[in-house]
């Protein structure tokens, strides 16, 4: 189980949330060569170090945001404070 | 330089038992070399598999397997040791079907009994949607000539006794893929034997020797890594080798690996945890097998069942367990089979899979020369181990994609040509 530290909830069980997956800027599809867009679609860093992810609290405040976790230890770092920016889905 | 192997017989054993001598070591411990002419990085099953066909085959044996500790120490030795060929899709099942294949002969091929042992396959069905997803899996594997078919409770019941086929659980059985020639094999002695064999044709086996970088020369990238450059060695904590070959055969740190030679690859790693019980008379000679219910169960020649799930929901590289898997795994057995209620579990374990965004692994070159991948296992390394190193082995000596792993190549990614394979163990159903 992980403990993660909601911006809105406070600290939930990983159960109560959906894990989004890593972070990445989203090309504009308008512009977006298919190459790239499945390099965004498909590609990974999968660090085993500090990672930029997104989550979903699904059944407490129902929103998405970002958080930083240490993917070796399950460490999470720094958490957004409810209305900060990075709290908004990435 | 082929060494005189020591053969395993009855006859040598009553010979060294009557005599006292003990048996040879399996595998040398040699000085690494400053060059070899290919470096299998992951002395896991798959990377042995690799280099015993690269010497077996095509007769290259001066080659390298390193591991950062110990032969098997990774997933070859935390699955579940289940090896089946019934899969979805065409490619998925012809490519399952030659491991298993291989499976069946290793015993003689490789001189070791890594107890085979070929007890059958059931794959539970507990909706409508499931029950047609079998139907599909069972057509599909006909038609290439894979024993399948799908059976009624009665037929289930009396395979498994201690199944619950009633109309009592939530999820009621409501009938299976049956799967004759899957069965279980016992996973180290495979590692061992693979070991042993490559040893015996000259290849080296290294470990606590860990791969720091991957050097790289004419890449677009920092360093000469990336598209478009060649790999010219490995460094280790033991020193630089060069080599024009590296082969990428880990589990969990593939992405990391890859990454050395500049190569993205579409995987997350994501734990998977399993457990063993206290031992019992034998009273489940079958693999039972439940998509839904993410459980998958067979019992082992000392008794003991081994129960295997679903990857957790989180990507992390942390093998720690948890309380909820064993409360989860337990409830989805006793579903299955409420009899064995009374039994303790003894251990959990977890192991690291690489999984990929279509339940298939990614095999062959990249964009850079010298670096192949055997990579993105995620729950079905174990059964694929001899077929990959067998097919990855012709790739190095060839320079040439073999067709059975043709669909399973890196640039499937770039093409948008995924191979949905909605029959492997982590695809609920």
């Amino acid at each position: 189980m992980l403990l993660v530290p909601c911006p809105n909830c406070g600290p939930r069980n990983s159960a109560d949330l959906r894990y989004g997956g890593e972070s990445h800027a989203r090309p504009d599809p308008a512009t977006a060569s298919p190459l790239q867009w499945r390099g965004y679609l498909y590609l990974r860093d999968n660090p085993a170090d500090w990672l930029r992810e997104t989550w979903y609290c699904r059944s407490g405040c129902r929103r998405w945001f970002t958080l930083e976790r240490n993917t070796a230890t399950n460490e999470f770092r720094d958490p957004p404070l409810p209305g900060d920016k990075r709290g908004g889905k990435a | 330089m082929r060494r005189r192997p020591a053969k395993y017989s009855a006859a040598a054993l009553a010979w060294r038992g009557l005599r006292g001598d003990s048996w040879p070591r399996v595998w040398r411990d040699t000085e690494l070399k400053r060059s070899y002419d290919a470096v299998v990085v992951g002395g896991g099953v798959h990377g042995l598999a690799t280099a015993y066909y690269l010497a077996r085959n095509h007769g290259i044996t001066d080659v390298a397997v390193v591991d950062k500790a110990y032969l098997g120490s990774g997933a070859s030795g935390r699955n579940t040791a289940i090896v089946r060929a019934n899969y979805l899709t065409p490619e998925g099942v012809a490519f399952y079907d030659r491991s298993l294949q291989l499976y069946n002969s290793m015993a003689t091929d490789l001189n070791i009994n890594v107890m085979f042992s070929e007890r059958g396959h059931l794959t539970l069905a507990h909706s409508d949607a499931a029950l047609r997803t079998m139907n599909w899996r069972a057509e599909v594997n006909k038609l290439q000539g894979v024993n399948s078919s799908v059976i009624d409770p009665d037929e289930i019941k009396k395979i498994a006794p201690a199944l619950d086929t009633s109309d009592h659980p939530r999820h009621p059985i409501l009938g299976a893929l049956y799967h004759p020639p899957g069965g279980i094999v016992r996973h180290d002695a495979v590692v061992w034997g693979y070991a042993r064999a490559a040893d015996h044709m000259g290849v080296e086996m290294h470990q606590k020797t860990e791969v720091l970088d991957i050097l790289c020369t004419g890449g677009d990238g920092p360093d000469g890594k990336g598209a478009g450059g060649r790999v010219t060695g490995v460094r280790t904590n033991r020193g630089d080798i060069s080599t024009p070959v590296v082969v990428n055969c880990t589990a969990g740190w593939a992405g990391l690996i890859s990454a050395m030679a500049g190569v993205r690859l579409p995987i997350t790693t994501h734990p998977l945890q399993a457990a063993v019980t206290e031992p019992v008379k034998v009273f489940l000679n079958t693999v039972v097998v439940s998509g839904s219910l993410h459980v998958y169960i067979s019992q082992t020649d000392r008794g003991e069942l081994v129960f295997g799930a679903a990857v957790d929901p989180v990507a992390t590289y942390s093998i720690r367990g948890s309380l909820e898997f064993t409360e989860e795994l337990a409830g989805h057995v006793l579903e299955l089979m409420p009899g064995i209620s009374r039994m303790r579990l003894l251990r959990q374990w977890s192991g690291l899979c690489d999984m990929t965004p279509d339940y298939s692994p990614v095999m062959g070159f990249t964009p850079v020369d010298g670096f192949l991948v055997d990579v993105g296992w995620g729950t079905y390394g174990f059964k694929a181990a001899p077929v990959s190193g067998e097919q990855i082995a012709a790739a190095v000596a060839t320079g040439k994609t073999p067709e059975l792993i043709a669909p399973f190549a890196l640039s499937r990614f770039d093409t948008g040509d995924l191979v949905g394979e909605k029959g492997a163990a982590a695809v609920g159903h």
